[in-house]
């Protein structure tokens, strides 16, 4: 199973930070920028880490690793890997915030969220299953900086 | 066919490792208890009220055993194993034979032969059984004795007092949670625990277990006679290895059943894993016992791909914990509190008002062992550090920042991290074919990387 990656080429990162920005709308309840930023809350947070010390930059996101790490230290089973497309992606109902997955995690890819109905929950990247073709933060990198291959 | 007794996070481990290279083979599960695997940790959330037992049981998707063409048996309790006749035997009498067979029965709880110990309302807290009891008495009575402060006896705390019940716990250790903390995270959340209201006795030893007249209990007695007064009292000191049969079956023991570095026993055909087993540890040189949920599943991940012929390699235990109680974020792993300080480097950060606290343990410059307290975010980060055996000589000074990250590693190892793990170099440059239009001065493609194609 080759399961496809967004790679970021901190080369040509320039930090506009436009992929949190998509990310945090594509996630969103609405799907629209203003909305979400500005309506929606708890705002849903980026899945996306952007790093800088200037003028060094990048964004970084969950790997979906072939045995992960997460999955096997979660308690309650909301994490998951799919069987065909190798996405690793969180049930937020199932989810019960031990933060296993924040302490198993290499990559630090995983992030505390809260939600509507204020519940703590774990999120990652889930290269927008479901939302397009494309990660929207890749969609939305002006410089190219972030490869989905 | 392949025969697994015990169905918890070691047993799903195997199933799901065998699966993904034999689609076929026969897989029979053997578990004592009358459930499909739940997440055993959850049992904490769920005496507080946070989670349903539905949920508990939706561990594995609903179809799990069927989808990976799994035989089930619950309620069925194997008392012996006899190798030669390659076949186990259960307390009901019945009979199951095996090509191989993994022993993932896990832990039981470590009952000290205290006085008064089989009185009415003593309890233990490992299983969701246990916990069902737990939530029935919770309901009548006023006070509850723990006996242990580690992570089952705190956790026990924890939902007992969501349930209105006045917790006291009773610690031997001169801090709770002495595997997972050192005294000063310790102090931190005993006072935040004495804050919401919980007695907690440290350094202190439990004699008996006190009568009421009518066999039940009426509280504990410490060493030096002092008393405490319960209702119930639980016994949460720790768990051992739940191996009764394999004495007699010749696997070799120590604390738990040893095993090599492919989850083998001494005897072909045997595997363990989970807390049953005692493995090689990443750290360490010698075999220890590790009851961590994370490695449970690594073990019967790896014991699942040799027993159908895949070779693995057990890298071996490394301790972590991720424990939140009354709202404090907590992570530790490794070595964070060697008993002899010489060799290893301290780094600390404490605030101890905001319940914050962050120490780094490095030997030879290398990360062996951390305990955050309050702030967790990215602490697998610096586990990856430990695994990976980094020399962190260049950017230790950064270990500390609150939001450490990999901006703080060496450029190589982060781009090891972002992509050279996963691609071939050659992918790598087809990443610059993607925007050809711009080529900056300092790129990927040059130096070493194009070298290397």
């Amino acid at each position: 199973m080759s399961i496809k990656r967004v790679y970021p080429r901190e080369e040509y990162c320039m930090g506009c930070r436009l992929c949190e920005v998509a990310c945090i709308t594509v996630h969103s309840e609405s799907g629209d920028t203003i909305k979400a930023y500005k309506k929606e809350f708890p705002r849903e947070p980026s899945r996306i880490w952007f790093e800088e010390k200037k003028p060094e930059c990048f964004s970084f996101m969950c790997r979906h690793c072939d045995e992960p790490d997460c999955l096997e230290a979660c308690i309650s089973g909301a994490i998951t890997k799919d069987s065909e497309t190798g996405i690793v992606t969180i049930d937020e109902d199932i989810c019960v915030g031990c933060w296993s997955c924040i302490m198993a995690c290499p990559y630090g890819a995983l992030k505390k969220k809260v939600r509507k109905d204020n519940k703590m929950v774990s999120t990652k990247c889930d290269l927008c299953i479901g939302r397009g073709v494309n990660p929207a933060c890749v969609q939305a990198c002006p410089n190219r900086a972030l490869v989905f291959k | 066919m392949i025969t697994i007794i015990g169905n918890s996070v070691a047993a799903i481990g195997a199933i799901e490792a065998i699966r993904r290279v034999d689609k076929e083979i026969p897989i029979t599960v053997i578990s004592k208890e009358p459930y499909i695997a739940y997440g055993r940790p959850v049992i904490s959330d769920f005496l507080k009220g946070k989670a349903k037992e539905e949920k508990l049981l939706s561990y594995r998707r609903q179809g799990f055993y069927e989808k990976n063409n799994v035989k089930l048996i619950l309620n069925e309790e194997i008392i012996s194993i006899e190798p030669k006749k390659k076949k186990v035997i259960a307390k009901s009498g019945n009979e199951y034979t095996y090509k191989k067979l993994l022993i993932a029965t896990g832990g039981v709880p470590f009952i000290p032969p205290f006085k008064g110990k089989d009185l009415k309302n003593v309890y233990t807290f490992t299983t969701l059984d246990d916990t069902k009891k737990l939530m029935e008495i919770s309901k009548s009575i006023k006070k509850a004795v723990i006996i242990g402060g580690g992570l089952i006896g705190l956790k026990a705390a924890e939902g007992l007092h969501a349930q209105g019940v006045k917790v006291s716990i009773v610690e031997l250790m001169d801090r709770i949670l002495s595997l997972a903390f050192d005294k000063v995270a310790g102090s931190i959340v005993e006072n935040r625990m004495t804050d919401v209201g919980i007695d907690i006795y440290t350094e202190a030893s439990t004699e008996e277990i006190l009568d009421d007249g009518t066999g039940s209990v009426r509280g504990i007695r410490l060493k030096g006679d002092r008393e405490i007064e319960g209702d119930i009292v639980v016994i949460a000191i720790g768990v051992v290895p739940n191996a009764p049969f394999a004495k007699s079956a010749g696997i070799e023991m120590n604390r738990g059943i040893l095993v090599d570095e492919h989850m083998e026993t001494n005897i072909k055909d045997i595997y363990a894993a989970g807390d049953v087993a005692e493995a090689k540890q990443f750290l360490y040189e010698q075999k220890m016992l590790l009851p961590i949920w994370p490695d449970a599943y690594k073990q019967g991940r790896v014991a699942g791909y040799n027993m159908v012929g895949v070779e693995r390699i057990y890298e071996g235990g490394l301790s972590m914990n991720s424990i939140e109680l009354f709202g404090i974020s907590t992570i530790s792993a490794g070595v964070h509190t060697p008993q002899n300080h010489e060799g290893y480097e301290f780094l600390s950060d404490l605030r101890e008002k905001q319940y914050r606290y962050r120490k780094i343990v490095l030997k030879n410059n290398k990360v062996v062992g951390f305990i955050f307290v309050g702030d967790i975010d990215r602490a697998g980060i610096y586990v990856g550090l430990i695994r990976d055996k980094v020399d962190v000589s260049t950017f230790k000074d950064k270990l500390l920042k609150k939001d450490f990250g990999f901006i703080d590693l060496p450029y190589e190892l982060r781009q090891e991290r972002f992509w050279k793990r996963f691609l071939e170099v050659k992918d790598a440059a087809c990443f610059e074919s993607v925007c050809p239009q711009y080529t900056p001065e300092y790129t990927l493609s040059d130096s070493e990387v194009i070298d290397g194609e």
